[in-house]
C-alpha cells in the first residue's frame, strides 16, 4: 500500500484526449513527514505515521512540538497512521505526489458533508406517506408504521429513524488519477470525494 | 497558494482557453463545430439566439436557440470544447437582460431582437 494525506481544493471538469468532458476533483496532496515509525517489537504492529499541512508553532503544544522536531519538521496539523506501507520509510522522510502514477486507481476517504438532522426521507429513502391530497394532513414525510402490534410489543432494534445525517467516514474506492502535478502538489482524481472544499483526504494505492 | 488560486492554475493548465470574438445574450452566433462520424471528420454549423452564458472562465457555457420550421431548437456548449472551431457574430442585439428565456414564449413578430446599431 502506498498513501498519503491530502486536502479538498475543489471541483472542475477537464477534457481528456478524445475530447469528452470529465468531471475531476483538485486534491492537494503532500508533501507528507514520516513522524514515526511503528514497529512489531516495539508496538505489536507495523506502520508509518505521516504528518501534514503547516501550523503555526503558537498552536502547538510542548509535547506535540518534541515530537516533530524528532522528525526535524515543523509542527503539522494532520498526523495519519498507515498499515502495510509498501515501501520501507525511514524516520523524517517526505513523500510527495510521485508515490502515485498517472492513470492508476486509488481510494480516497474523507469526513462526509455533515446534513444536520433528517428525516427518514432524506435520511434513509422512504417515500413518505401516501399523498398530498384525498384528505391526508400533516404526515407527507413521516416514517408511517414501526412494527406490528401486540407481538412483538417493541420496536426492533435498527428501526431506520429520522437522526443525525452526514460527517461520517466514507471512502470512495477506484478513483482514476488523472493528472499528477509535482511542482504543485497537485493530484486530480475523476469524479467527487467525500467532504465540503478544504477538508482533509487520506489517499491510498492498494495493490 | 490559497484554494482559489490553485484551482485557477489547475484550469488554466489543464484547458485551452480559445479566442473567441466577445458575445452576449441577445446576439446572433454561428458556432462551427466538429463532428466525428466512424472515422471521418466535418464541420457543422449551427446559428442562432444566445440565451444565456453560464458559468465562468474555462467551464463556461453558452445557450444557443434556433427556430427550426416552427420548432424551437437550443443547444447548450461548454465555451471550451474542443470540438468548436469557430464562433461568429453574425449581429448584435440590443436586450436589456443577461438571461432572455422570455424569447422562448415569444413567436413571430414578438420573437424579434431588435439590431444594434454602430
Amino acid at each position: 500500500m502506498s498513501g498519503l494525506i491530502g486536502k479538498k481544493i475543489g471541483m472542475t471538469s477537464i477534457y481528456d484526449a478524445s475530447g469528452k468532458n470529465i468531471p475531476c476533483t483538485v486534491i492537494e496532496a503532500g508533501p507528507c513527514v514520516v513522524t514515526q515509525i511503528r514497529t512489531l517489537e516495539k508496538d505489536g504492529y507495523e506502520a508509518i505515521q505521516l504528518a501534514f499541512d503547516d501550523k503555526s508553532e503558537k498552536r502547538t503544544t510542548k509535547a506535540l512540538k518534541q515530537h516533530f522536531a524528532k522528525a526535524k519538521t515543523t509542527p503539522k496539523r494532520i498526523l495519519k497512521e498507515f498499515t502495510r506501507f509498501e515501501e520501507r520509510k525511514s524516520f523524517g522522510d517526505v513523500l510527495t505526489v510521485d508515490v502515485f502514477i498517472e492513470g492508476e486507481y486509488i481510494d480516497v476517504s474523507g469526513i462526509s458533508k455533515g446534513k444536520g438532522f433528517q428525516g427518514v426521507v432524506k435520511r434513509h429513502g422512504f417515500a413518505g406517506v401516501g399523498d398530498q391530497t384525498h384528505g391526508q394532513h400533516n404526515r407527507l414525510r413521516a416514517p408511517g408504521s414501526l412494527g406490528a402490534s401486540s407481538y412483538p410489543s417493541r420496536v426492533f432494534k435498527g428501526m431506520r429513524m429520522a437522526g443525525h445525517m452526514g460527517s461520517n467516514k466514507v471512502k470512495i474506492i477506484n478513483l482514476k488519477v488523472l493528472k499528477l502535478i509535482p511542482e504543485k502538489n497537485i493530484v486530480i482524481v475523476n469524479g467527487s470525494v467525500p467532504g465540503p472544499s478544504g477538508s482533509y483526504l487520506i489517499l491510498e494505492r492498494w495493490k | 497558494m490559497n484554494r482559489s488560486e490553485v484551482m485557477h492554475f489547475v484550469k488554466s493548465t489543464m484547458t485551452q482557453k480559445k479566442d473567441f470574438p466577445p458575445f452576449k445574450a441577445g446576439d446572433t452566433i454561428r458556432v462551427s463545430y466538429k463532428i466525428i462520424e466512424g472515422n471521418k471528420e466535418r464541420i457543422q454549423h449551427f446559428q442562432g439566439v444566445v440565451l444565456q452564458r453560464k458559468g465562468s472562465y474555462t467551464t463556461e457555457t453558452f445557450t444557443i436557440r434556433k427556430m427550426s420550421g416552427n420548432i424551437g431548437v437550443e443547444r447548450i456548449m461548454p465555451i471550451s470544447s474542443p470540438f468548436i472551431e469557430e464562433i461568429t457574430v453574425m449581429k448584435r442585439g440590443v436586450v436589456r437582460r443577461a438571461r432572455i428565456f422570455y424569447l422562448r414564449a415569444l413567436k413571430g413578430k414578438k420573437a424579434k431582437i431588435k439590431e444594434k446599431k454602430f
